[in-house]
């Protein structure tokens, strides 16, 4: 299998190909197509605005439709990728050989992608408030209270340098093409089969070619899209949400630091919220930014933690087609066994136990790649280095912090969830603004709800509203209900 | 060889391989005259050679005999005093000091006194007129400073009739914004040197010719294009360019897509071997870019990884090592950090040479490539 280039319509065939093997027997899965970033950049100046101009020749509500017809190709039917007849279950086994996330998964991810497809006019509804997609295509119009809104796209395309690490990030993205915006996508290098069986899926589904760039390559890629489109979003490490840091072109989604809060108020029952904590830390092979990466409580923290480790610290690896796999493998060599270097470092300095310890190694290597068996280590305070850290699997900190020092003490955080009846603590906590996503109550952190943004609203950041005021006697073009405007 | 594997350029035949040899094999005999004799040689090897267990005068009678030396150390080309290196028969001509690396450190450096000129000379006769007409004005697009590139190709414009227009590039202050992720800056350097070249492209100084390496032609290409104009548009017919990141790939992109009917030349070179001339690079032989050195002033072979002595077979991948012989500079065998693939000799070349230049895989992780 051959993963070509997409150019916006047209496939290119690179000399240059990178090579995807299967984590455990290194056998040849696919040869991807490399490009370089000068060919983005001229793509980009060629054809960006021809994107969009591809989209809003259509109905707005067509595309949603047609989108919608996508997500279930992807999910459940046989498409074209990479010139061979890709099925859901080819996809998945593919997927699995060169990621290391186990089949079942790659399903489980396939079905958030379905989700946020079938539902993407609610998605739309509930993100823009209501706002008429007209509005969106012509750039202005009358919003449900008889007043004239108006909103600018801010790039003609959305630019997208993706991870290899969870499938289940495409969700992110997937409304972009439902706004009016074009895609480009620089696909992970292990994982560029979610990007490729969706535009697949999408082009087959009737939504126009020129309308989508997949670009795989080296990280000139990356900075070539970052720097030719208007608005992009990029997946990588704290130092590369560092790094565009300020820059109202780049969204960036970096670690989560997601974590659980247990108010005074309610910590004495703490075994009671044991499944969400349990599912937070765990699900998806604890692969997201969303996965509960700590969780702060004033006490019980040391039977939290153990009864947390009597959980999850029994995984064991287990063949990535077998049904009760939960754990991913490190399929980069020697990634492994340097995280847990690094944790065995975190678990050395006072005040910290690892709670794990008695249910045997955590480190698995294997030929090819290595694992991580769950792991949960117990801070007495926010102090050690390790209470801050974040990895690519089953990994929690349970923290000692007094209620009254936890906000300050948490750092920044993608997911909460909190428990705390605490009306006191409950606004603190919706006032604070290191926390995007907030739940109250026993909401695993890793259970998005899709009609509620996601580190900031899409919308926002694909257009800006503006003032539009219209005087007597004029006419905007293509406004339908034009009388009735200038008069407004 | 099976008739698909044929190559598809015109290799060269075994009488030339072999006068070319000689020619080889007598050079070194005599580079080894001059600079190990007292009344020729530099500091460094008249010294070096008292703790040799060997006479390089009497005992190297072909260029194999040079593996009896020691392998180079590139550390011994960093500090000073850089006089060391200046050979006793060229005292009194007045001498540059050309430095590679840098960024951190004290950078490498070569004594020159005409090796870059001579070096340019001799690539010029590979240009061909239709694209790099005589009396054409060039413009140097790339690295400026200490790098005797910004010198050879001002001499190269000169040697050729024309007038060399030059634009400042610091690569080191390029190196440092890339380790530093400041992208912004570095897109605002790139986009500074590119603005100072379209300004001077269209100046009416009738510039035909150009230096610049592969990151700064992609930029220039699409600056221009946005502008509705082009590579060619612009004036220039031939471009002398130079880089690892030359990849066949990157090489058809330019071909297909940058140079609107332009020619460009690839071109391996440094400050130490000077400049190793391509063999036509064309999509029959899948844009393979196969260099080779200008013996018998410098030689590539490529060594098998751990016995650096050992050439690998023709088409098998290896260590770029390195032998420079001129009456300036004498460098054997020194480890290149890049490797590639052995190419047979071709008919304007009859010696190896050395295909698909990349870092060395095992120092790769630590080299910025493809910076400027």
């Amino acid at each position: 299998m051959h993963l070509q280039a997409l150019r916006f319509g047209k496939s290119y065939e690179s000399l240059e190909r990178e090579t995807l093997v299967h984590f455990l027997t290194g056998e040849t899965v696919a040869e991807v197509s490399q490009v370089g970033g000068a060919m983005v950049g001229r793509d980009l100046a060629k054809s960006a605005k021809a994107a969009r101009a591809a989209l809003m020749a259509m109905d707005p509500e067509d595309v949603v439709e047609r989108l919608q017809t996508a997500g279930n190709l992807y999910a459940l039917g046989t498409v074209e990728v990479g010139g061979q007849q890709q099925s859901p279950d080819d996809f998945v086994q593919q997927q699995s050989a060169t990621t290391g996330l186990p089949e079942s998964l790659c399903r489980a991810n396939m079905k958030k992608n379905l989700f946020v497809l079938s539902n993407m006019d609610r998605m739309l509804d509930a993100l823009s408030r209501g706002l008429s997609p007209e509005i969106l295509w012509q750039g202005y119009g009358k919003e449900h209270r008889d007043v004239i809104v108006s909103y600018q796209a801010q790039s003609p395309v959305l630019g997208l340098v993706l991870p290899s690490n969870s499938p289940g990030v495409h969700t992110l993205w997937l409304p972009v093409i439902a706004l009016g915006v074009g895609l480009v996508l620089k696909p992970g290098k292990q994982e560029p089969w979610t990007p490729y069986r969706m535009a697949a899926a999408m082009l087959e589904a009737g939504i126009p070619p020129e309308a989508i760039g997949l670009y795989p390559g080296p990280t000139d890629v990356g900075a070539a899209i970052l720097n030719g489109c208007g608005r992009s979003m990029i997946f990588g490490s704290a130092t590369t949400v560092a790094q565009y840091a300020g820059d109202p072109r780049v969204q960036v989604h970096g670690p989560g630091f997601s974590k659980i809060i247990l108010g005074d108020d309610c910590v004495d029952d703490w075994e009671n919220y044991l499944d969400v904590m349990v599912e937070s830390v765990a699900a998806n092979s604890g692969r997201g930014c969303i996965n509960t990466s700590a969780i702060f409580a004033s006490r019980h923290t040391r039977e939290i933690a153990a009864a947390i480790a009597a959980r999850i610290g029994p995984a064991e690896v287990k063949q990535p087609d077998d049904p009760e796999a939960t754990l991913a493998a490190f399929t980069v060599p020697g990634v492994a066994k340097a995280v847990w270097e690094q944790i065995e470092k975190g678990v050395a300095a006072d005040g910290v136990t690892h709670a794990t310890a008695e249910y045997g190694p955590r480190l698995v290597e294997g030929e090819r790649c290595g694992w991580l068996r769950p792991t949960v280590v117990h801070c007495s305070s926010p102090d050690p280095e390790i209470a801050r850290a974040e990895y690519m699997f089953p990994f929690v900190n349970v923290v000692e912090c007094p209620q009254n020092a936890m906000l300050e003490r948490i750092g920044p955080t993608l997911v909460a969830t909190v428990f705390s009846n605490d009306p006191e603590f409950q606004q603190k906590l919706i006032d604070s603004t290191h926390v995007d996503r907030l739940n109250f109550g026993p909401i695993p952190t890793t259970k998005l709800d899709w009609l509620q943004p996601h580190e900031g609203n899409i919308i926002d950041f694909l257009y800006r509203s503006r003032a539009l005021q219209v005087g007597d006697g004029v006419m905007p073009p293509g406004l339908n209900a034009a009388a009735d405007v200038a008069t407004t | 060889m099976a008739e698909t594997d044929k190559p598809v350029f015109e290799v060269a035949d075994d009488a030339s391989v072999k006068a070319a040899r000689e020619t080889l094999d007598a050079h070194t005999v005599e580079m080894m005259a001059w600079h190990f004799h007292p009344s020729t040689g530099c500091p460094f090897w008249l010294e070096y050679a008292q703790s040799l267990p060997f006479d390089p005068i009497k005992e190297v009678h072909c260029y194999d005999d040079l593996k009896k030396f020691p392998p180079f150390q590139d550390e011994w080309l960093r500090g000073g005093p850089v006089r060391r290196w200046a050979p006793k028969g060229f005292e009194g001509q007045p001498l540059y000091v050309f430095e590679t690396g840098g960024t951190t450190g004290v950078p490498k450096s070569r004594v020159n006194s005409r090796d870059f000129r001579t070096d340019y000379e001799m690539f010029s006769d590979t240009l061909p007129e239709e694209y790099f007409p005589k009396g054409a004005n060039w413009l140097m697009l790339g690295p400026s400073g200490p790098r005797r590139l910004r010198l050879a190709i001002e001499h190269l414009a000169q040697y050729r009739g024309g007038i060399c227009f030059c634009v400042d590039l610091d690569p080191r202050w390029v190196v440092k914004l890339i380790k530093k992720g400041w992208m912004e800056h570095l897109e605002a350097y790139k986009e500074h040197c590119i603005d100072q070249a379209i300004t001077i492209l269209e100046a009416g100084h009738d510039i035909r010719c150009m230096f610049t390496t592969p990151k700064l032609l992609e930029s220039l290409a699409l600056a221009l294009e946005k502008r509705g104009s082009s590579i060619h548009k612009a004036g220039i017919t031939g471009i002398f360019s130079g880089g690892t990141e030359f990849t066949p790939q990157w090489t058809r992109f330019a071909t297909e897509e940058l140079l609107d009917g332009a020619y460009m030349t690839p071109t391996y070179g440094n400050t130490l071997m000077g400049l190793a001339a391509s063999r036509p690079v064309t999509p029959a032989d899948g844009y393979t870019i196969a260099y080779y050195a200008p013996q018998p002033r410098a030689v590539i072979e490529l060594v098998d990884f751990d016995d650096t002595n050992s050439v690998v077979p023709y088409g098998g991948t290896g260590r770029v090592k390195l032998t420079t012989l001129t009456k300036e500079t004498f460098v054997p065998g020194f480890l290149e950090r890049d490797e590639g693939e052995r190419e047979l000799p071709y008919v304007k070349y009859p010696w190896d040479g050395v295909s698909g230049v990349r870092p060395f895989h095992k120092l790769a992780s630590a080299t910025t490539v493809g910076v400027y």
